[in-house]
């Protein structure tokens, strides 16, 4: 099963050599949009989820080009404070903003953000291309071509299949392609290796670094290692104020 | 694991409010109840409807109160909707049943009046629809209270669903009014009878008091076991936490 | 607005796709409307005249009982977190979701109504009223059962809390539209009054309901 799947999404074009490698990654990195320049500043951030304090009084400064690595043991909040600086959590106290160059208000953080959570907000019914085009109108604003997003990460050749047939892998690159189709500046990513082989991880490390290098930033939860050059470790722990500070 | 604020510290001092209120209220009950009962007990028969009358020292309260726990949980929704005041949503819940209740006993109390009067346990009268609405309504609302496991977000759907509410019940009661006035001729027997003497107005007033104490000391009962159930299952989930 | 078109486009298709769709309403619809003449009995009589009153159930069964996935299915793949987070406002979504969803549902069902009414026996004028009826009221069915999903969002098993929940409120929908409708046979001159109503109860439940619903959703989300 998984050979057939490999045989049929492998583009004649890539034989898996390694400079072909390389190169299908370089051409991956120039589907990643321009980004403007935006500044995430989080102070004093309190979260409570179902009635029990998660995040006590956490600090972050996010510039343009600049990466955070969260890292921390299960249940100590990175999630939480993923999903409370995309605003799916009310905080109870503290302060979430965005300061941009472009034309949106101050302190609106959401639509500045990507947000690829544990799900991948994908409908099986639909096929490939139009997940992707769904994410593309309706978040709108300039961003890469479906075609180029997906080619990006390796889906084009799948881009008629029902999203449906792909396989947990897929799915999650098809997932990190919505990153690529609307630009927006800061990336908020959990587990973002999740499901992924090693060569997708490569690719996604890839695709992370054109982000920086067009100016836009990222956070990035995780609990294995990613290899990110510039990327900035933030050990979440019980201490959690004093150890995102020192980080910082 | 810190202990969130608004979960523990204002309801401690509510707490303390409630012990030292409610032998008053309780008690300020008991005395009215046993006073109005007496005042009933002394009060003339309708020269139309008999003994069957009393019924209504216990069915107009009760309606009364079932329409008045429904307005304090309306209050209660927006204070936990807009406010976010943790004690809101505890007033809310801890109301419900006993806005069940009252309307539950109204209902019954009028079957039973109604069944000598109109010679039928149930009229599709206007009034006693949108009671019975009222009824289910609070049912839908205790059902979305224990269907929801986190209380925080049980919280804010009740408080959506009894404002949405609180909208819709005006409408419901026209609609119904409006249908039964369609359906059924002016002549078919209605609640208001003759205007209602002194000599039972007293005893109606002083029951309805006695009622209204009643209900009062109830909420703050459950209020209290509400606030105290939210701390055993604080409590689990830190257990739940320290043990990882 | 090309966002909430896409949005439109996006819940059409998946409509159609999953699960049959809105033929499942239609269907649904269909047996209720079977089933009552085995309970009231084959008289044609009495059949043409609760007629109206028939498709009205059937119609508010058939709606009520799809909603209870509207909001569920997109918490449950994680696009209820993207949809917010995007940026539009919450309210507009729902709207743009509950129009699609009345199109891929509701619309079938009045649609079909003037053939089902054919086995009820109904005289001309009452098939029409009735569609007219069904039309004006079946989006107020739909914004109001929206309430309700977006109330039971974050439950697996919300299915059968939806109607418990919404039916109180769909009351002065069926008591108008079913007035309405019956108002053509005995006197023409009292359809006007109700079917006014009717519209302005779902006009009302239009704004109630993506204002509620938007509210229940973002308490839903965590």
């Amino acid at each position: 099963m998984t050979k057939v799947f490999k045989a049929f999404s492998r583009r004649p074009d890539t034989g898996g050599a390694m400079t072909d490698h390389d190169d299908s990654n370089r051409r991956a990195g120039e589907a990643v949009p321009p980004v403007p320049p935006a500044r995430l500043e989080v102070r004093g951030l309190v979260v409570d989820r179902g009635g029990r304090r998660v995040l006590e009084g956490l600090d972050l400064d996010l510039g343009p080009g600049e990466a955070i690595l969260l890292t921390g043991p299960n249940g100590i909040g990175k999630s939480t404070l993923i999903r409370a600086l995309f605003g799916l959590l009310r905080p109870e106290r503290g302060e979430i903003r965005v300061d941009t160059s472009g034309d949106r208000e101050p302190g609106e953080v959401a639509p500045s953000c990507h947000y690829l959570g544990h799900r991948d907000a994908l409908k099986t019914a639909l096929t490939v291309s139009e997940n992707l085009a769904f994410w593309k109108s309706f978040l709108g604003g300039p961003g890469a071509e479906v075609d180029a997003a997906l080619d990006a990460v390796d889906l084009l050749d799948l881009s008629d299949l029902p999203a449906a047939y792909l396989s947990a892998g897929q799915r999650r690159r098809l997932a990190i392609a919505r990153l690529l189709v609307a630009a927006r500046p800061i990336w908020l990513l959990d587990e973002p290796t999740a499901a992924l082989d090693a060569a997708s991880e490569e690719r996604l490390v890839g695709l992370m670094g054109a982000h920086l290098a067009g100016g836009g930033s990222l956070i990035a939860a995780t609990h294995l290692a990613i290899d990110l050059p510039g990327a900035r470790p933030v050990r979440l722990s019980t201490d959690r104020a004093s150890a995102a500070e020192a980080a910082t | 694991m810190a202990l969130s604020f608004t979960e523990l510290a204002n309801p401690t001092r509510f707490l303390a409010l409630v012990s030292a209120v409610l032998p008053w209220t309780a008690g300020a009950a008991v005395l009215v109840l046993a006073w109005g009962l007496w005042l009933v007990s002394g009060s003339p028969e309708d020269y139309q409807q008999g003994a069957t009358v009393y019924i209504m020292y216990i069915h107009v309260p009760s309606a009364w109160l079932s329409m008045f726990t429904y307005a304090m949980m309306a209050v209660s929704a927006l204070g936990s909707l807009v406010w976010r005041h943790p004690l809101a949503d505890v007033a809310a819940k801890a109301a419900a049943p006993i806005g069940a209740a009252f309307t539950f006993l109204a209902l019954v109390t009028g079957s039973l009046w109604g069944r000598p009067m109109w010679g039928t346990w149930w009229v599709w009268d206007a009034r006693l629809t949108s009671v019975l609405i009222l009824f289910i309504m609070y049912l839908g609302l205790i059902a979305l209270w224990r269907t929801i496991e986190d209380p925080t977000r049980a919280a804010r759907a009740a408080a959506v669903l009894i404002l949405v509410g609180t909208v819709n019940l005006p409408i419901i009661k026209f609609s119904v009014d409006w249908w039964n006035t369609l359906h059924q001729p002016a002549s078919v027997f209605r609640m208001d009878g003759p205007t209602i003497d002194g000599s039972m107005l007293t005893p109606l007033l002083v029951m309805a008091v006695g009622f209204t104490l009643a209900m009062l000391s109830l909420h703050l009962a459950a209020m209290r076991n509400e606030i105290l159930r939210r701390r055993v299952r604080t409590l689990g989930l830190l257990a739940a936490g320290g043990a990882r | 607005m090309s966002a909430f078109a896409a949005l439109f486009r996006r819940e059409l298709r998946l409509a159609v796709r999953v699960g049959g769709g809105a033929m499942m309403g239609v269907l649904f619809f269909l047996i209720v409307v079977t089933v009552m003449p085995f309970a009231i009995g084959p008289d044609l009589n009495l059949l043409s005249r609760i007629g109206p009153a028939v498709l009205w159930i059937g119609a508010l069964l058939a709606t009520l009982l799809g909603l209870d996935r509207l909001y569920e299915a997109d918490r449950e793949d994680g696009a209820l977190d993207l949809v917010v987070g995007a940026g539009h406002p919450l309210e507009m979504v729902v709207i743009v979701k509950c129009l699609a969803h009345w199109t891929a549902t509701g619309l079938p069902l009045v649609v079909a109504a003037p053939f089902f009414a054919l086995f009820l026996a109904m005289p001309p004028e009452a098939i029409l009223s009735t569609s007219a009826t069904l039309l004006v009221g079946t989006p107020a069915l739909t914004f109001l059962g929206s309430i309700g999903a977006g109330l039971t969002v974050s439950l697996r098993r919300g299915g059968l809390l939806v109607p418990i929940l919404i039916l109180p409120f769909a009351i002065p929908v069926l008591i108008f539209g079913v007035s309405a409708s019956t108002a053509v046979v005995f006197d023409p001159a009292g359809f006007r009054a109700p079917f006014l109503l009717l519209a302005a109860v779902s006009l009302l439940a239009a704004v109630v309901g993506p204002v509620a619903t938007a509210a229940s959703l973002r308490g839903g989300l965590d």
